[in-house]
């Protein structure tokens, strides 16, 4: 499998606190990776590294052969990169199908002067991304509330709406922060399938999550970090007796 | 749902365009204001109700068209209705070249740099820059405008004018809200961090927001030149701005029947209530408090979009 996404010696510094030092790693297209490491450990500061959130002070982000380190976000996901984010993003005063429109958007061409006169590619363009939208919706099943707002979902509902947003955009590479995060044991079931058949799609995925349960069973190869530092990497069986990963990230939690 | 939001608007405009014949010119005039105000609250509505900028300079735009027009009338004789689409279009490139360095600010900081503009455009306007404006006394003895060879003189005749633009621009702006363009400008006021990542380029969006709503400012001050034949810097001072962002905050951000309401309220019930003329900006204030507490979307504000949601097609099919 070749690879799609490359993290090369990425380092991000917040003041004096390095978030982010020196990590590595490739991301093989079609694979289900995890980025997983304690709180504070550097993970959603690596997805904002990735979408151009935040800028690196050294290294490189290659995705698809290209550095997309200084390109804006917008940019990062017309060029097929779409993620989620921990601390749900919605827009929660539209509804449902609006914020999935929202995904739509970078796949549009017609501007302000086309609306005024609704031309015919225009009217066209609006069908199609209502139709990709209502798709995006039934994948994450939740077609039954797209009139809602947004703010009356469910949180579990809320992290899918931000799937189905996400996956609007026609990503290559989705990324997911803590997709699981205040889900139930069956909503976690149910989102393990969704993020398998997001990989069946041929989108590959890169989540956060630190329901290991989760990764253990979701994930083909594993990424740890510890205090901004990759301090292990392989599948998921290797990972889980790797000492010095019990040690930083499993041990405290097999104590509890 | 939409025939019925169709019958309202129908009926209003029934309504409107009936009433000039039980009206005297100056109640005829006070619409004409109301109309005028109407449409710079829409343009403005762009701006701060859907992209949710603070953007508390918008007579300055709305001076910068009427000033173009008055010039250039005045020194070349340039039919004024020909000036329309060229006053939107000065204002226009003003906001592309003022907005574009500003664009990144965030609420308030925004709201004074805009009021700081509009500031600096009416002491430019006074100080007789370039030696073209008239200074405080402005400019006088501006055209009347003329189309398919009647000249508009009449407060009836400009009726029709204003409220005929004010279709049009009601028209154009409702298509503007359902379309792709809309949508970004409501993403980027919810959320800008979420809509950058569902890949919207809110910087250019603002933008836009900008300069369209600048281009419409400009044209009203087209026709306002054009009703008043004299215009002066005062007509376009910062508290002109305040009144327009008050429009649009009270009669609902991102509405447009909500802002047309708001046009009425805020320049037709003084007019109402003139006998009372102190205690009126003190109920008027009343009024604008108890909204800001009890009802902070407006009076009206905008209902939820509409799509037509019909069946799916499988994800799969557009691999
Ligand atoms: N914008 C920021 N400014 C300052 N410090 C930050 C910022 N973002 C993250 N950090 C710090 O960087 C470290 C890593 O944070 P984060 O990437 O969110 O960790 P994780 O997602 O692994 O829990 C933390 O110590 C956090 O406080
Ligand atoms: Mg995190």
């Amino acid at each position: 499998m070749s690879t799609l996404l490359s993290l090369r010696h990425l380092t991000k510094r917040f003041g004096g606190l390095v978030a982010v030092d020196d990590v590595s790693f490739d991301v093989a297209g079609g694979s289900i990776v995890g980025l997983i490491g304690p709180n504070g450990a550097g993970k959603t500061t690596v997805f904002n590294l990735i979408t151009g959130n935040y800028r690196a002070d050294a290294g490189d982000v290659i995705f698809e052969n290209r550095s997309i380190r200084k390109l804006p976000t917008h940019q990062i996901v017309s060029l097929g990169i779409a993620r989620t984010f921990q601390t749900i993003r919605l827009f929660l005063k539209l509804s449902v199908i609006e914020n999935v429109l929202a995904g739509c958007h970078c796949r549009m061409r017609s501007g302000s002067l086309a609306a005024m006169f609704r031309t015919p590619a225009q009217r066209r363009e609006e069908r199609e991304a209502l139709q990709i939208a209502l798709a995006e919706l039934d994948f994450v099943g939740l077609t039954p509330h797209a009139e809602q707002l947004a703010e009356n979902l469910s949180y579990g509902n809320q992290r899918l709406l931000e799937v189905a947003r996400a996956l609007a955009t026609r990503p290559r590479f989705i990324i997911l922060d803590e997709p699981a995060g205040g889900m139930n044991d069956q909503e976690t079931d149910n989102l393990i399938r969704t993020i398998q058949s997001v990989r069946d799609r041929g989108i590959t995925v890169l989540l956060i999550e630190h329901d290991m349960s989760l990764v253990m069973k979701a994930c083909e190869h594993l990424v740890v970090l510890e205090n901004g530092a990759k301090i292990a990497e392989g599948p998921p069986r290797q990972i889980k007796s790797d000492p010095k990963v019990i040690e930083a990230y499993l041990g405290p939690e097999e104590d509890a | 749902m939409k025939t019925q939001r169709q019958v309202t608007y129908a009926v209003c405009a029934a309504v409107l365009l009936i009433a000039p014949a039980f009206l005297n010119s100056y109640w005829v005039d006070v619409l004409n204001n109301v109309g005028i105000y109407a449409i710079l609250s829409l343009s403005l509505n762009i701006i701060l109700g859907h992209a949710g900028l603070f953007h508390m300079g918008h007579a300055a735009f709305y001076a910068l068209g009427a000033y173009t027009t008055a010039i250039l009338n005045t020194t070349s004789g340039l039919p004024v209705i020909w000036l329309l689409p060229l006053s939107g279009l000065v204002a226009g490139l003003a906001a592309l070249v003022v907005a574009r360095p500003i664009i990144h600010l965030r609420g308030d900081y925004l709201l004074i740099v805009t009021i700081g503009f509009v500031e600096i455009v009416r002491i430019a306007l006074i100080n007789n820059i370039f030696g073209i404006t008239g200074g405080a006394n402005g400019i006088f003895g501006i055209d009347r405008p003329e189309i398919l060879g009647m000249k508009i003189r009449t407060p009836l005749g400009f009726f029709y004018f204003i409220w005929g633009f004010a279709a049009l621009t009601i028209f154009l702006f409702d298509r503007l809200e359902k379309s792709r363009f809309g949508r970004a400008l409501n993403y980027l006021r919810e959320d800008e961090v979420a809509a950058q990542g569902s890949g919207i380029d809110t910087a250019h969006y603002k933008l836009v927001a900008f300069v369209i709503g600048a281009v419409w400012a400009g044209m009203v001050g087209n026709i306002f030149a054009a009703k008043m034949t004299i215009i002066a810097p005062e007509s376009f001072n910062f508290w002109e701005s305040v009144v327009l962002f008050m429009i649009v905050l009270l009669g609902g951000r991102g509405s447009i029947p909500g802002v047309i309401l708001g046009a009425f309220l805020v320049l037709g019930l003084p007019e109402l209530f003139r006998q009372f003329a102190t205690a009126r900006m003190l109920v008027f204030g009343a009024v604008m408090v108890a909204m800001m507490i009890f009802r902070t979307e407006g009076i009206l504000p905008p209902p939820p979009r509409k799509y037509p949601l019909s069946r799916p097609t499988a994800p799969g099919d557009r691999a």
